[in-house]
């Protein structure tokens, strides 16, 4: 069953890594959603949050051939239940329909959308959210004539109280000084 | 310039910065290259104006034709378990190893490969041979790094190295820019022992150890099939040991060919679609299934949806991205061969099979008696591929180093040729790719200048590479070329004949006259028609010195037998044409 699913990738800043990543999603004809790449809380680390509509085993499959890439520390995937998400749009509309009467007004209040910039001419209104939410207000925007309108990437945050990655670097370091010291026993024997 | 001239510019060199070329090639040594394999053009000059001083150190084999560096990399890398090296230009250089790099990708075969790349200030701009290696390289390389400025050329061919050939081993290409080579840096060689974001083997986790030896305690009828992983981690032993104390049964892939002596009465022989009856029937009756180093690949699973149903899967693999990728396993062994097979052993129990091991020969015995037995003593005036592969093992003492190309005379030299020291079964297996015999056969000749190494190449896969046997001759290496000339692209007309109502479109195909061409080489060579002379012309090239091709005319309509059509289930497989529905 296809469902959404939200995959976060943990990695080094590298030129060129954004590309392999989406090579993985080209080859097997996955469309990627939304896609944003960021810091994480980890100095030095980034963090990609990609949507995509799939099947789980896709998915996982996906998931572990991204983690494979040299620069990448760890990815992740999750449903959206498990995860906290916003995605942020913009939406600008000529200023007239804000002059002509209040409708305008009352439906950015209802949305909880509120307004950036006005000019003589247009007005720029930002609403965050989910896309249905966000699909919502352009909706009711539609008849005011829009202008222009974006969506941003999704970002998105774990229920769990922390980091899965904090876990896993402290599980990677150990790893990492165990082959370590095992390489240089081997060093030493001979 | 003079000598003294020359030498007072070394001299000078130690004492000031290096160039970045020079870096390059003192970094290669660092690793412990011994041959490079390429073909120079502009903007790698530098480093191979670099090489000129250090030649008498670092031998650089000069190919025809970049693909031909990237196949002798490759075979040079199966062969001796290395990292091959490849050094090439820019643009069309760069873009001929692409088929050499998908290939070593597939396979795991550990390479770096270098390529030249315009000056930085150039980049993007469509510079004459530039073109976006990195780009195109990306989605076949295990890892790729463009290189623009001196100072990180020895960090980055540490690093390169040591990915290359750590974990599940792949290939890795370095872009260097020509001001890159030009440029000065101070020198220090570090060799890469870590990467942060990169755990090349993740420690064996004890109780799914245990859980896999509970599974094979129990087994009635425990299956053992094993693939070049078991060549990668340098598990031969380790395998030997496991299955002589288990008693299980053991098969191989097409690429784990030479990980176990051949006549080893545990060696049930090859999975498949064109491998032994045997052990594709049982792939389907056993009761565990142990999957090492090897990823179940369409060729050799058939259709998964009735592939090893009935069995419990044990998958001991070093790559977790393959664990559950095509097979559901039931305990999943993650890491190095080796190590698990040997922590494993101490964990099961000694036991013998005997009912399960005859149900075994006597599928052998149908397959000697409706294929192997009229291959290998044909009743027709034309040879079979399969009683000349049979007859170089014979004559070599199953000693030799079989290099075969793509099509059926690959399939005839894994099916028929016998093995009794590792590492001595080079084929292209995951991209199949033709023409890539002879570049390979050099490559890993120079790797085991003592093996003897036979090349098996079809008539067509001769053609795609042909060019390298000038790199034979100029190197003089002894590779002993048999080409069997069936006058077809043969394995495409078996399926022609088979699924296509023997349409064949394009696959009847003109060669030249291989010993001709060989001669204008400077090589020598005959070309033979009939059985009474196939023992003393193989001889002839056996006790050759140097390079020898053979060119041998076959059975023009042969087929390969057995085969699991494309789809059916492995048990399904068939023994002969009249099975075909
Ligand atoms: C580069 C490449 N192109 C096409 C193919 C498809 N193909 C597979 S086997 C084969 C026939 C090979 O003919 P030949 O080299 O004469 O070997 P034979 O099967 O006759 O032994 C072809 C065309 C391939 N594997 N590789
Ligand atoms: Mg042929």
């Amino acid at each position: 069953m296809k469902q959404e699913y939200i995959i976060s990738a943990y990695s080094e800043n590298h030129i060129g890594l954004l590309n392999r990543i989406t090579i993985i999603f080209t080859r097997r004809k996955v469309n990627i959603e939304s896609i944003t790449a960021s810091v994480s809380a980890i100095e030095g680390i980034s963090k990609l949050t990609i949507v995509v509509n799939d099947e789980k085993e896709k998915v996982v499959n996906i998931t572990k051939q991204i983690e494979k890439q040299v620069e990448v520390l760890k990815a992740f995937y999750h449903t959206n239940e498990e995860m906290i998400f916003q995605e942020i749009a913009l939406y600008k509309v000529p200023t007239q329909a804000l002059m002509e009467s209040d409708k305008l007004e009352k439906l950015i209040r209802q949305h909880n959308a509120r307004i950036l910039e006005i000019t003589p001419e247009y007005t720029v209104i930002e609403k965050t959210g989910h896309k249905e939410e966000t699909q919502d207000l352009f909706n009711g925007l539609v008849e005011y004539g829009v202008l222009q309108f974006i969506r941003s990437g999704r970002v998105a945050i774990t229920r769990s109280p922390i980091e899965k990655l904090s876990e896993f670097l402290r599980e990677r370091d150990a790893l990492l000084e165990k082959m370590e010291s095992r390489r240089s026993l081997r060093t030493s024997k001979k | 310039m003079t000598a003294k001239e020359k030498e007072s510019r070394r001299s000078k060199r130690q004492n000031e910065d290096i160039t970045g070329s020079e870096a390059v090639i003192r970094s290669l040594i660092e690793e412990g290259t011994e041959i490079i394999f390429g073909y120079p053009g502009g903007a790698i000059m530098p480093v191979y104006d670099a090489l000129y001083d250090y030649r008498n150190v670092l031998r650089h084999i000069l190919t025809r034709h970049e693909q031909g560096a990237v196949h002798a990399a490759q075979g040079y890398a199966r062969a001796t378990g290395k990292t091959g090296v490849c050094l090439v230009t820019s643009g069309p250089g760069a873009t001929n190893l692409i088929t050499g790099i998908a290939d070593a990708m597939i396979d795991s075969t550990p390479l770096v490969c270098i390529t030249g790349q315009v000056g930085s200030h150039l980049l993007g701009s469509d510079a004459f041979q530039e073109s976006d290696v990195i780009g195109i390289s990306m989605p076949v390389t295990k890892w790729n790094f463009q290189i623009t400025s001196p100072d990180e050329i020895p960090s980055t061919i540490a690093k390169a190295f040591y990915i290359a050939a750590t974990g599940r081993p792949g290939p890795v290409l370095i872009d260097i820019t020509k001001d890159a080579q030009f440029g000065k840096l101070k020198y220090k060689y570090a060799k890469c022992h870590k990467i942060r974001s990169y755990i090349p083997e993740f420690p064996v986790n004890k109780e799914k150890l245990n859980q896999a030896a509970v599974l094979i305690n129990e087994a009635k009828k425990p299956f053992l099939v094993f693939g070049q992983g078991v060549l990668l981690s340098g598990a031969e032993s380790e395998l030997k040991s496991f299955i002589e104390k288990t008693g299980i049964p053991a098969a191989w892939t097409l690429l784990g060919l030479s990980a176990l002596d051949t006549d080893h009465p545990l060696n049930m022989g090859m999975l498949g679609m064109h491998g032994n009856y045997g052990p594709n029937i049982k792939t389907n009756e056993c009761d565990v299934l142990i999957a090492v180093g090897m990823r179940f690949d369409d060729r050799v699973t058939g259709n998964l949806n009735t592939y090893a149903k009935q069995a419990k899967i044990i998958h001991i693999e070093i790559d977790p991205a393959e664990i559950n990728k095509i097979v559901k396993t039931d305990v999943a062994l993650l890491g190095d061969a080796k190590r698990i097979l040997r922590l494993l052993k101490l964990l099961v129990k000694k036991k013998k099979y005997p009912s399960w091991i005859r149900e075994f020969s006597q599928a052998h015995d149908v397959e000697v008696e409706k294929i192997i037995q009229s291959e290998l003593n044909p009743t027709n005036a034309g040879l079979s591929m399969a009683e000349i592969v049979n007859k170089v093992a014979g004559l070599t003492n199953n000693t030799a180093v079989v290099v075969s190309d793509v099509g059926q005379n690959q399939m005839a030299a894994a099916r028929y040729s016998k093995f009794s020291t590792s590492r001595s079964h080079i084929t292209s297996g995951g991209l199949g790719t033709m023409g890539f015999g002879l570049p390979a056969a050099m490559g890993a000749k120079l790797g085991m200048k003592d093996r003897e190494v036979v090349l098996f190449v079809g008539d067509g896969g001769m053609q795609m590479t042909i060019q390298e046997l000038g790199t034979i001759a100029q190197e003089n290496l002894p590779v002993k070329i048999v080409i069997l000339n069936n006058h077809f692209l043969g394995m495409v007309r078996q399926w022609q004949e088979l699924f296509f109502e023997k349409r064949y479109s394009f696959t009847e195909i003109f060669s030249p006259d291989f010993v001709k061409v060989a001669d204008a080489y400077g090589i020598p060579g005959q070309m033979i028609k009939s059985r009474d002379v196939l023992e003393s012309a193989l001889q002839t090239m056996l006790a050759a010195k140097g390079p020898y091709l053979l060119e041998i005319m076959v059975e023009k309509e042969d087929n390969i037998f057995p085969m699991v059509p494309a789809g059916a289930s492995v048990s399904d497989i068939l023994l002969c044409a009249d099975d075909v529905k």
